[in-house]
């Protein structure tokens, strides 16, 4: 009956260990990548390595659930966010809702008029007007539901379809989420340039 | 500068900048951005600002420390058999 030679068990067995261990090899690989999106997605830098350790652990204790040959990366990410998610980060509401086209354009006309009138500047002449910290403080200000999608498309550079399965909302959701969040960077980027100048 | 931005165009550029679009909308947002100077200098500059976001954010790397602590939890991670 149990006929099952030792052999093929043993067979089974070493092939598992070598699955984990591609795994996790594989899983290593992304870790850079993933690291970019947590540290927007995170406050600090500090929380951002916390949340790396936290999704790797859990993802080197569930790796049999992942599916070889299907986005790891994704499948990281995923983890990553719910992480995010459970620490009780969702406390901030969202801030009342605009109408689509408000404020959509304010930047550009703001950079500008920063520049001054006549000016020829073309738009990454003008974008570079934005220094590196007003953009990182304008959006870690961002309110999370609107960070979170910002940083998955833009710099996950995941599709809004990958994007509404790792934040497990509706398609249509990313999309206006999306619409908003950069449009609320951009009026507050807008508001540092009058500050600065 | 102050031509009324309308809706649909908004919405047009975000999903083609975005690459969301079919190859027929696609099309579409190509002869509306051929023939509406405005929505071109929008897109202009919307791609230039999605391309700038993820200049300046895409900085520092992952520290060697924390590249350390996750190869170590590899390590703890199946003390035994793993289950």
């Amino acid at each position: 009956m149990s006929g099952q030679a030792p052999d093929t068990e043993g067979r089974g067995l070493a092939e598992e260990a070598l699955g984990r261990v591609r795994f996790e090899e594989e899983a290593l690989t992304y870790a850079d990548q993933v690291y970019q999106v947590a540290r927007h997605l995170a406050g600090s830098k500090e929380e951002a390595e916390e949340l790396m350790q936290e999704t790797y652990a859990r993802a080197f204790r569930s790796w049999r659930s992942y599916t070889p040959g299907t986005n790891m990366r994704a499948w990281l990410l995923r983890i990553l966010t719910n992480i995010n998610i459970d620490r009780g980060r969702r406390k901030q509401r969202q801030p009342p809702a605009q109408s689509l086209e408000e404020g959509d354009y304010s930047l550009y006309d703001r950079l500008e008029d920063v520049a001054g009138p006549g000016s020829a500047e073309d738009e990454e002449r003008l974008l570079h007007r934005l220094s590196q910290s007003d953009i990182v403080d304008a959006l870690a200000a961002l309110p999370h539901d609107f960070r979170d999608v910002l940083v998955l498309v833009d710099l996950g550079e995941f599709s809004y379809q990958e994007a509404a399965q790792i934040l497990s909302i509706p398609i249509g959701t990313v999309m206006s989420r999306l619409h908003r969040a950069r449009r609320l960077l951009k009026q507050s980027l807008a508001s540092s340039l009058g500050e600065d100048t | 500068m102050s031509e009324t931005p309308c809706t649909k165009c908004a919405w047009l550029l975000q999903l083609y900048l975005d690459g969301e679009l079919d190859e027929t909308e696609a099309c579409e947002a190509e002869v509306h951005l051929d023939a509406c100077g405005y929505c071109r200098r929008q897109y202009r500059f919307e791609r230039a600002f999605r391309e700038y976001l993820r200049q300046t954010l895409t900085g520092e790397p992952m520290s060697p420390e924390l590249r350390g602590k996750l190869v170590a939890l590899r390590a703890t991670a199946h003390p035994a058999d793993g289950a």
